[in-house]
């Protein structure tokens, strides 16, 4: 006996926070944005690590930045990509260099792709999602 | 520091790539299997003179895997390696070979890639998607920075990476699409002179390229790799060896690779690729500049990938590579022969073995076993893997006698 295959109903998968990088998740729900800093390398680290990249020096300490920053470059997708974002429309997959000097993953909203240009000043948007108990952060146009 | 270029790609075996496989369904196994013995029937060697084997992951184990093959293939390895670096793990694969002769491991090691993913299924053992075929070279398993910070993004698989990549280089330096199809046109020539290719027989223009769909805001689909079944085979062996085999050697003098990071938004400087020093070393290894080269091979999953490594291999000066690429016939019959054999974008990119293409598409132009595409006088190739989003890169130098 064979059974037909039934393909999973499939929607975007939300982040999971661990031990270690809960700091920055529960900033993110208070709408606030909180990262690891190094005193001897003397800089901002993302994503969080236990110890700090290149010197894995065990001093990293949890400060609160701005969340401003500028877009360093960006892709309009126009295919999803995954099956999980077949619902999700076109995405603008962005990466966004924090004033404090870290690069961040996100997507661009309320902008209009034909408005988007490399080096633009962004500003956070706290996206709430109750039921997965996360907040992610997305970025649109400064003003 | 580095190889002496006392080991030799001696026999190599390519399948023509299929869009939809039109051969009979095999294992990644039994592929591996009848690749290395299709390769070592082309440099005339036998299965007994081989004591080395590296290879990329396989569908049959997660864990084991050289030990597995060895086993499979009835081998005595003195050196069984598995490389894990997408696609720059053939060229990786290649000089990690070369390596274990030159230390007297092995006197031959076979480098086999199967690339043909569509394998048998059975009513008991059906085909399932699982997280590694929908999310691709990124890993959804918890805590994996990739499941936490760029798959609930959206940024994962290759085509928007690759996008992102080619509109930070247009902000720094500009940007030509006509130049970027250029690539494409040029390789799809090559693959017009190369029976097996996927895209044999079929001609485009830059128009075509331009006209093609808009994949990943500023790549077209013409210029991203089309997936295939197929998969590749090389020998490589050491002096004596080489006086048995009925080849041309290709000896390899020299390599570099360089691994960093995962993710490129996590890159120091994303417009300074591996690539710089991977050739670097590749090149002051081989004791040879960058004008002492006949052909170039270079990974081509995306025409931004080719315009960097032109530039970050030192062929073009940063910044000017689309101005280079105007400039110059990338043909077999040009004055500068890149990806001779269609590159991935045209001959097909048989999976995991789509690195193996580069490599193979140095050796058969040094071998002299081209055909119509044949480089004439070719003696000396440079030859590139690119895996992940250009974040593990790997260069290789091979020269004939």
């Amino acid at each position: 006996m064979s059974t037909a295959y039934t393909p999973p109903v499939l929607t975007r998968p939300l982040p999971v926070p661990t031990p270690l990088t809960k700091p920055f998740w529960d900033a993110l729900a208070e709408h606030k944005v909180r990262i690891q800093y190094s005193p001897s390398l003397g800089e901002y680290i993302f994503y969080p690590r236990p110890l700090a990249p290149r010197t894995l020096a065990d001093d990293l300490q949890w400060r609160e930045i701005s969340g401003a920053g500028t877009l360093y470059t960006y892709t309009v997708a126009t295919r999803p990509p995954s099956a999980h974002f077949a619902n999700e429309g076109t995405l603008v997959l962005a990466i966004v260099q924090w004033d404090e000097g870290p690069k961040f993953s996100t997507e661009l909203v309320n902008v209009d792709p034909a408005d988007i240009r490399v080096g633009m000043r962004v500003a956070p948007v706290f996206c709430d999602y109750p039921e997965a108990d996360i907040t992610m952060l997305r970025y649109e146009p400064e003003n | 520091m580095g190889l002496r270029g006392e080991a030799a790609i001696l026999g190599y075996f390519e399948l023509p790539p299929q869009r939809k496989l039109a051969r009979e369904k095999t294992f990644n196994l039994e592929q591996w299997a009848r690749l290395s013995k299709a390769a070592l029937d082309d440099a005339g060697l036998d299965a007994t003179d081989v004591n080395g084997i590296v290879t990329p992951l396989i569908g049959e184990a997660d864990m084991f895997v050289p030990s597995t093959i060895t086993e499979y293939l009835g081998i005595d390895a003195n050196f069984a390696e598995i490389v894990d670096l997408g696609g720059a793990g053939s060229a990786a694969a290649i000089w990690r070979a070369a390596a274990a002769v030159e230390l007297g491991l092995c006197d031959a090691v076979l480098v086999t890639f199967p690339g043909t993913h569509d394998v048998p299924t059975h009513e008991r053992r059906p085909f399932e998607m699982n997280d590694k075929m929908y999310f691709g070279a990124s890993s959804n398993a918890y805590g994996s920075p990739q499941a936490e910070f760029e798959i609930p993004y959206g940024n994962l698989g290759q085509n928007g990476p690759y996008g992102q990549i080619a509109k930070r280089y247009g902000y720094e330096f500009g940007y030509d699409e006509h130049a970027m199809a250029k690539i494409a046109v040029d390789q799809r020539t090559n693959a017009c002179a190369t029976p097996d290719a996927v895209f044999h027989g079929q001609p485009i223009s830059i128009e075509d390229v331009l006209a093609s769909p808009l994949i990943a805001d500023p790549l077209h689909m013409l210029e991203i790799v089309m997936p295939c079944q197929g998969g590749a085979a090389v020998v490589i062996g050491n002096k004596n060896m080489a006086a048995k085999s009925k080849n041309r050697p290709v000896w390899i003098k020299g390599f570099g690779e360089r691994v960093p990071y995962k993710t490129p938004t996590y890159a120091k400087d994303l417009m300074s690729s591996p690539m710089i020093h991977a050739a670097d070393q590749a090149f002051s290894m081989a004791g040879i500049g960058r004008e002492d080269v006949d052909m170039v091979s270079i990974y081509d999953c995306y025409s931004i990938t080719v315009l960097m490594s032109l530039e970050d291999a030192g062929f073009a000066e940063k910044g000017k590579g689309m101005q280079f690429v105007n400039e110059h016939d990338l043909t077999y019959r040009g004055d500068f022969p890149m990806n001779t054999a269609g590159g991935q974008l045209s001959f097909g990119q048989a999976g995991i073995a789509g690195g193996m293409h580069h490599v193979i598409d140095g050796a058969r132009q040094i071998m002299g076993r081209a055909g119509e595409a044949q480089v004439t006088d070719c003696n000396r190739a440079f030859v590139t893997g690119n895996g992940g989003i250009m974040s593990e890169q790997t260069a290789l130098i091979f020269e004939g006698e």
